[in-house]
Protein backbone atom coordinates (compact mmCIF):
# COMPACT_ATOMS: atom_id res chain seq x y z
CA UNK A 1 0.00 0.00 0.00
CA UNK A 2 1.31 3.43 -0.86
CA UNK A 3 1.89 5.84 2.31
CA UNK A 4 0.06 8.42 3.08
CA UNK A 5 0.87 12.10 1.52
CA UNK A 6 -1.58 14.02 3.63
CA UNK A 7 -1.80 12.99 7.06
CA UNK A 8 -3.75 14.91 9.59
CA UNK A 9 -3.55 15.37 13.40
CA UNK A 10 -6.21 14.35 15.23
CA UNK A 11 -6.03 15.14 19.32
CA UNK A 12 -8.96 14.59 21.26
CA UNK A 13 -8.99 16.65 24.26
CA UNK A 14 -11.28 17.66 27.47
CA UNK A 15 -10.45 19.48 29.77
CA UNK A 16 -6.36 19.23 29.22
CA UNK A 17 -5.32 23.00 29.11
CA UNK A 18 -2.52 21.96 30.63
CA UNK A 19 -0.88 19.72 28.29
CA UNK A 20 -2.35 20.29 24.21
CA UNK A 21 -0.13 22.94 23.72
CA UNK A 22 3.01 20.75 24.54
CA UNK A 23 1.62 17.85 22.67
CA UNK A 24 0.81 20.31 19.70
CA UNK A 25 4.10 21.25 19.59
CA UNK A 26 6.03 17.87 20.22
CA UNK A 27 3.52 16.95 16.98
CA UNK A 28 4.92 19.33 14.70
CA UNK A 29 8.39 18.82 16.06
CA UNK A 30 7.75 15.13 14.83
CA UNK A 31 5.41 15.43 11.85
CA UNK A 32 6.67 19.09 10.02
CA UNK A 33 4.86 17.72 6.90
CA UNK A 34 1.74 17.25 8.66
CA UNK A 35 -1.60 19.13 9.57
CA UNK A 36 -2.42 19.40 13.18
CA UNK A 37 -6.32 19.17 14.01
CA UNK A 38 -7.15 19.27 17.86
CA UNK A 39 -11.24 18.42 18.66
CA UNK A 40 -12.08 20.44 22.08
CA UNK A 41 -14.89 18.04 23.32
CA UNK A 42 -16.69 21.04 24.82
CA UNK A 43 -14.31 21.02 27.77
CA UNK A 44 -15.05 23.40 30.90
CA UNK A 45 -11.56 24.46 31.10
CA UNK A 46 -9.48 26.60 29.09
CA UNK A 47 -8.32 23.89 26.86
CA UNK A 48 -10.22 26.26 23.42
CA UNK A 49 -8.52 28.93 24.90
CA UNK A 50 -5.25 27.34 24.94
CA UNK A 51 -6.11 25.84 21.56
CA UNK A 52 -6.74 28.46 19.66
CA UNK A 53 -2.88 29.70 20.43
CA UNK A 54 -1.27 26.71 18.99
CA UNK A 55 -0.89 26.80 15.36
CA UNK A 56 -3.51 23.81 15.11
CA UNK A 57 -6.52 23.64 13.34
CA UNK A 58 -9.28 23.64 15.84
CA UNK A 59 -12.94 21.99 16.24
CA UNK A 60 -14.91 23.04 19.53
CA UNK A 61 -17.71 20.45 20.17
CA UNK A 62 -20.75 22.21 21.09
CA UNK A 63 -21.59 19.58 23.80
CA UNK A 64 -19.63 16.71 25.08
CA UNK A 65 -19.51 13.59 22.75
CA UNK A 66 -16.77 11.84 24.41
CA UNK A 67 -13.54 10.04 22.47
CA UNK A 68 -15.41 8.51 19.87
CA UNK A 69 -17.42 11.68 19.23
CA UNK A 70 -14.18 14.02 19.05
CA UNK A 71 -12.83 11.57 16.46
CA UNK A 72 -15.83 11.29 13.97
CA UNK A 73 -15.53 14.95 13.89
CA UNK A 74 -11.91 14.50 13.35
CA UNK A 75 -12.75 12.00 10.59
CA UNK A 76 -15.40 14.09 8.66
CA UNK A 77 -13.23 17.44 8.86
CA UNK A 78 -10.33 14.51 7.29
CA UNK A 79 -12.69 13.38 4.65
CA UNK A 80 -14.03 16.97 3.83
CA UNK A 81 -10.97 18.09 3.16
CA UNK A 82 -9.16 15.45 1.40
CA UNK A 83 -6.33 13.63 3.83
CA UNK A 84 -5.56 10.42 2.95
CA UNK A 85 -4.37 9.41 6.98
CA UNK A 86 -5.38 10.00 10.65
CA UNK A 87 -3.33 9.63 13.03
CA UNK A 88 -4.76 9.86 16.73
CA UNK A 89 -2.74 11.69 19.37
CA UNK A 90 -4.33 11.92 23.45
CA UNK A 91 -4.19 15.21 24.30
CA UNK A 92 -3.21 14.21 28.04
CA UNK A 93 0.37 14.00 26.86
CA UNK A 94 0.97 10.28 27.49
CA UNK A 95 1.48 9.26 23.78
CA UNK A 96 5.14 10.48 22.33
CA UNK A 97 4.52 11.79 19.08
CA UNK A 98 8.27 10.47 18.41
CA UNK A 99 6.96 7.45 17.54
CA UNK A 100 4.08 8.21 15.12
CA UNK A 101 6.71 8.13 11.85
CA UNK A 102 7.49 4.76 12.67
CA UNK A 103 3.14 4.49 13.06
CA UNK A 104 2.90 6.24 9.55
CA UNK A 105 5.46 4.27 7.95
CA UNK A 106 3.69 0.73 8.96
CA UNK A 107 1.25 1.69 6.81
CA UNK A 108 2.52 0.19 4.43
CA UNK A 109 1.44 -3.01 5.12
CA UNK A 110 -1.67 -2.62 6.90
CA UNK A 111 -4.84 -0.03 6.70
CA UNK A 112 -4.57 0.88 10.91
CA UNK A 113 -2.02 0.47 12.82
CA UNK A 114 -2.19 0.79 16.51
CA UNK A 115 0.89 2.15 18.84
CA UNK A 116 0.95 -0.40 21.57
CA UNK A 117 2.71 -0.49 25.35
CA UNK A 118 5.75 -2.68 25.58
CA UNK A 119 4.47 -5.67 27.24
CA UNK A 120 5.81 -5.33 30.68
CA UNK A 121 7.06 -1.81 30.46
CA UNK A 122 4.94 0.52 32.50
CA UNK A 123 2.72 -2.37 33.10
CA UNK A 124 1.26 -2.27 36.73
CA UNK A 125 0.53 -5.66 38.46
CA UNK A 126 -3.46 -6.56 37.32
CA UNK A 127 -5.56 -9.53 38.80
CA UNK A 128 -9.38 -10.51 39.01
CA UNK A 129 -11.82 -9.61 36.31
CA UNK A 130 -9.43 -6.55 34.99
CA UNK A 131 -6.86 -9.14 34.06
CA UNK A 132 -9.24 -11.55 32.52
CA UNK A 133 -10.55 -8.62 30.40
CA UNK A 134 -7.29 -7.85 29.02
CA UNK A 135 -6.51 -11.05 28.16
CA UNK A 136 -10.43 -11.33 26.67
CA UNK A 137 -9.76 -8.63 24.56
CA UNK A 138 -5.88 -9.35 23.28
CA UNK A 139 -7.31 -12.73 22.70
CA UNK A 140 -10.80 -12.05 20.58
CA UNK A 141 -9.30 -9.20 18.78
CA UNK A 142 -6.08 -11.02 17.55
CA UNK A 143 -8.53 -13.41 16.33
CA UNK A 144 -10.99 -11.16 15.00
CA UNK A 145 -8.06 -9.30 13.16
CA UNK A 146 -5.51 -11.58 12.08
CA UNK A 147 -3.47 -9.75 13.82
CA UNK A 148 -0.85 -9.85 17.27
CA UNK A 149 -2.62 -7.12 19.26
CA UNK A 150 -1.38 -6.91 23.20
CA UNK A 151 -2.69 -3.32 23.77
CA UNK A 152 -6.39 -3.11 21.80
CA UNK A 153 -7.43 0.09 23.66
CA UNK A 154 -4.25 2.44 23.28
CA UNK A 155 -5.69 5.56 21.06
CA UNK A 156 -2.45 6.13 19.85
CA UNK A 157 -3.07 4.97 16.51
CA UNK A 158 -3.05 5.93 12.18
CA UNK A 159 -5.84 5.08 9.63
CA UNK A 160 -5.43 5.38 5.85
CA UNK A 161 -8.09 7.09 3.41
CA UNK A 162 -10.06 3.85 3.08
CA UNK A 163 -10.17 3.24 7.24
CA UNK A 164 -10.72 6.88 7.42
CA UNK A 165 -13.46 7.22 5.19
CA UNK A 166 -15.03 4.02 6.87
CA UNK A 167 -14.48 5.64 10.43
CA UNK A 168 -16.13 9.15 9.12
CA UNK A 169 -19.59 6.81 8.91
CA UNK A 170 -19.27 4.76 11.79
CA UNK A 171 -17.41 5.89 14.34
CA UNK A 172 -19.03 4.39 17.76
CA UNK A 173 -19.51 7.35 20.39
CA UNK A 174 -19.90 4.90 23.35
CA UNK A 175 -17.34 4.09 25.56
CA UNK A 176 -14.51 1.36 24.66
CA UNK A 177 -16.60 1.78 21.22
CA UNK A 178 -14.03 3.95 19.72
CA UNK A 179 -11.24 1.21 20.54
CA UNK A 180 -12.65 -2.10 21.11
CA UNK A 181 -15.69 -1.98 18.55
CA UNK A 182 -13.84 0.17 15.79
CA UNK A 183 -11.15 -3.06 15.67
CA UNK A 184 -14.11 -5.14 15.10
CA UNK A 185 -15.50 -2.77 12.40
CA UNK A 186 -12.41 -2.55 10.47
CA UNK A 187 -11.64 -6.18 10.78
CA UNK A 188 -15.08 -7.08 9.26
CA UNK A 189 -14.71 -4.11 6.22
CA UNK A 190 -11.81 -6.71 5.05
CA UNK A 191 -9.15 -4.24 6.39
CA UNK A 192 -6.24 -5.11 7.69
CA UNK A 193 -4.33 -3.51 11.23
CA UNK A 194 -0.80 -4.07 12.67
CA UNK A 195 0.64 -3.39 16.05
CA UNK A 196 3.81 -1.20 16.72
CA UNK A 197 5.19 -1.04 19.95
CA UNK A 198 5.38 2.33 21.42
CA UNK A 199 6.32 3.69 24.99
CA UNK A 200 3.39 5.31 26.89
CA UNK A 201 4.71 8.36 29.28
CA UNK A 202 2.83 8.48 32.95
CA UNK A 203 -0.72 9.85 32.66
CA UNK A 204 -1.13 13.12 34.80
CA UNK A 205 -4.38 11.63 35.63
CA UNK A 206 -3.15 8.38 37.50
CA UNK A 207 -3.79 4.86 37.19
CA UNK A 208 -7.59 3.45 36.28
CA UNK A 209 -9.02 1.91 39.54
CA UNK A 210 -8.31 -1.07 40.71
CA UNK A 211 -11.79 -1.82 42.42
CA UNK A 212 -12.89 -4.92 41.57
CA UNK A 213 -16.47 -4.03 41.58
CA UNK A 214 -15.27 -1.47 38.82
CA UNK A 215 -12.95 -3.93 37.09
CA UNK A 216 -16.03 -6.64 36.59
CA UNK A 217 -17.84 -3.60 35.05
CA UNK A 218 -15.08 -2.78 32.65
CA UNK A 219 -14.99 -6.73 31.69
CA UNK A 220 -18.61 -6.48 31.23
CA UNK A 221 -18.03 -3.47 29.06
CA UNK A 222 -15.66 -5.51 26.84
CA UNK A 223 -18.15 -8.13 26.41
CA UNK A 224 -20.71 -5.87 25.20
CA UNK A 225 -18.44 -3.86 22.90
CA UNK A 226 -17.13 -6.93 21.20
CA UNK A 227 -20.70 -8.11 20.80
CA UNK A 228 -21.77 -4.87 19.25
CA UNK A 229 -19.22 -4.51 16.77
CA UNK A 230 -20.11 -8.31 15.90
CA UNK A 231 -23.75 -7.99 15.73
CA UNK A 232 -24.42 -4.42 14.31
CA UNK A 233 -25.26 -3.85 10.80
CA UNK A 234 -22.35 -1.56 9.21
CA UNK A 235 -22.46 -0.04 5.27
CA UNK A 236 -18.81 -1.48 4.02
CA UNK A 237 -19.77 -0.63 0.36
CA UNK A 238 -16.90 2.15 -0.68
CA UNK A 239 -19.05 5.05 -2.16
CA UNK A 240 -21.76 4.75 0.66
CA UNK A 241 -20.82 8.53 1.37
CA UNK A 242 -21.53 10.78 4.74
CA UNK A 243 -22.62 14.16 3.70
CA UNK A 244 -19.10 16.00 3.53
CA UNK B 1 -74.29 3.74 35.85
CA UNK B 2 -72.23 2.57 38.60
CA UNK B 3 -68.75 4.66 40.06
CA UNK B 4 -66.93 2.11 38.01
CA UNK B 5 -68.00 3.10 34.97
CA UNK B 6 -68.08 7.04 35.71
CA UNK B 7 -64.82 6.84 36.46
CA UNK B 8 -63.27 4.92 33.92
CA UNK B 9 -65.32 6.69 31.48
CA UNK B 10 -64.63 10.26 33.06
CA UNK B 11 -60.86 9.25 32.54
CA UNK B 12 -61.01 8.05 29.29
CA UNK B 13 -62.94 11.12 27.96
CA UNK B 14 -59.79 13.62 29.82
CA UNK B 15 -57.01 11.70 27.79
CA UNK B 16 -59.31 12.59 24.61
CA UNK B 17 -59.60 16.19 25.49
CA UNK B 18 -55.89 16.87 26.87
CA UNK B 19 -54.30 15.29 23.47
CA UNK B 20 -56.86 16.98 21.40
CA UNK B 21 -55.53 20.30 23.41
CA UNK B 22 -51.60 19.35 23.18
CA UNK B 23 -52.35 18.79 19.42
CA UNK B 24 -53.97 21.80 18.70
CA UNK B 25 -51.02 23.81 20.92
CA UNK B 26 -48.76 22.10 18.47
CA UNK B 27 -47.09 20.72 21.10
CA UNK B 28 -47.18 16.88 19.92
CA UNK B 29 -46.26 14.92 16.59
CA UNK B 30 -49.55 13.34 15.05
CA UNK B 31 -47.37 9.83 15.40
CA UNK B 32 -47.66 9.96 19.25
CA UNK B 33 -50.93 11.77 19.71
CA UNK B 34 -52.32 8.82 17.50
CA UNK B 35 -51.65 5.72 19.62
CA UNK B 36 -52.94 7.68 23.25
CA UNK B 37 -56.13 8.55 21.51
CA UNK B 38 -56.63 5.40 20.81
CA UNK B 39 -56.09 4.23 24.07
CA UNK B 40 -58.06 7.03 25.27
CA UNK B 41 -61.18 5.65 23.68
CA UNK B 42 -60.64 2.45 24.55
CA UNK B 43 -60.49 3.12 27.78
CA UNK B 44 -63.61 4.94 26.81
CA UNK B 45 -65.16 1.91 25.26
CA UNK B 46 -64.57 -0.47 27.93
CA UNK B 47 -66.24 1.60 30.13
CA UNK B 48 -69.35 1.93 28.49
CA UNK B 49 -69.47 -1.33 27.71
CA UNK B 50 -67.30 -3.60 30.18
CA UNK B 51 -69.02 -6.65 28.54
CA UNK B 52 -67.32 -6.06 25.09
CA UNK B 53 -64.05 -7.30 27.27
CA UNK B 54 -65.98 -10.38 29.12
CA UNK B 55 -66.57 -11.07 25.63
CA UNK B 56 -63.38 -11.04 24.31
CA UNK B 57 -61.63 -12.56 27.11
CA UNK B 58 -64.24 -15.65 26.15
CA UNK B 59 -63.09 -15.68 22.66
CA UNK B 60 -59.51 -15.95 23.97
CA UNK B 61 -60.54 -18.32 26.42
CA UNK B 62 -58.90 -15.96 29.02
CA UNK B 63 -60.34 -17.17 32.41
CA UNK B 64 -60.68 -13.56 34.11
CA UNK B 65 -61.40 -10.48 31.70
CA UNK B 66 -59.10 -8.56 34.00
CA UNK B 67 -55.94 -10.23 33.61
CA UNK B 68 -56.50 -9.66 29.82
CA UNK B 69 -56.79 -6.12 30.29
CA UNK B 70 -53.54 -5.87 32.46
CA UNK B 71 -51.87 -8.32 29.97
CA UNK B 72 -52.39 -5.91 27.13
CA UNK B 73 -52.23 -2.82 29.31
CA UNK B 74 -48.76 -3.90 29.86
CA UNK B 75 -47.46 -5.16 26.37
CA UNK B 76 -48.92 -1.50 24.95
CA UNK B 77 -46.90 0.43 27.59
CA UNK B 78 -43.55 -2.10 26.81
CA UNK B 79 -44.07 -1.12 23.50
CA UNK B 80 -44.50 2.57 23.94
CA UNK B 81 -41.00 1.83 26.04
CA UNK B 82 -39.01 0.25 22.95
CA UNK B 83 -40.63 2.76 20.87
CA UNK B 84 -39.61 5.92 22.89
CA UNK B 85 -35.71 4.34 23.45
CA UNK B 86 -35.76 3.99 19.75
CA UNK B 87 -36.38 7.66 18.93
CA UNK B 88 -33.81 9.04 21.71
CA UNK B 89 -31.15 6.76 20.01
CA UNK B 90 -32.22 8.48 16.55
CA UNK B 91 -32.01 11.53 18.08
CA UNK B 92 -28.68 11.38 20.05
CA UNK B 93 -27.28 10.49 16.78
CA UNK B 94 -28.80 13.34 14.58
CA UNK B 95 -27.68 15.59 18.04
CA UNK B 96 -24.27 14.47 17.66
CA UNK B 97 -24.00 14.94 13.43
CA UNK B 98 -25.19 18.34 14.00
CA UNK B 99 -22.67 18.81 16.63
CA UNK B 100 -19.71 17.69 14.35
CA UNK B 101 -21.67 19.73 11.61
CA UNK B 102 -21.54 23.11 14.15
CA UNK B 103 -18.12 22.29 15.36
CA UNK B 104 -16.90 21.89 11.44
CA UNK B 105 -18.73 25.25 10.21
CA UNK B 106 -17.41 27.06 13.29
CA UNK B 107 -13.81 26.03 12.29
CA UNK B 108 -14.55 27.47 8.93
CA UNK B 109 -15.98 30.72 10.69
CA UNK B 110 -13.89 31.88 12.86
CA UNK B 111 -10.47 30.69 12.50
CA UNK B 112 -7.47 30.08 10.31
CA UNK B 113 -7.89 29.38 6.22
CA UNK B 114 -8.90 26.32 5.89
CA UNK B 115 -6.28 23.92 4.08
CA UNK B 116 -6.53 23.91 0.41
Amino acid sequence: MPLPSRVLVVIPAYNEEATVAGVVQEVRAALPSADVLLVDDCSTDGTRAVALTTAAQVLTLPINLGVGGAMRAGFRYALRYGYDAVLQVDGDGQHDPQDAPRLIAALADADLVIGARFAGTGDYDVRGPRRWAMRLLARTLSRVTGARLTDATSGFRVCNGRTLELFARHYPAEYLGDTVETLVIVARAGLTVAQVPVTMRDRAGGQPSQSPVRAAVYLFRVVLALGLGRLRRYDFAEGVRVPV
Amino acid sequence: MNDVKIVSLVGGIAIVLVMVELLRRRQLKEKYAVLWLAVALAVAVLAVAPGLLDAVAGWLSVADPVNLLLFVGMLVLLSVCVHLSWECSRLEDETRSLAEEIALLRNLVEQREPPP
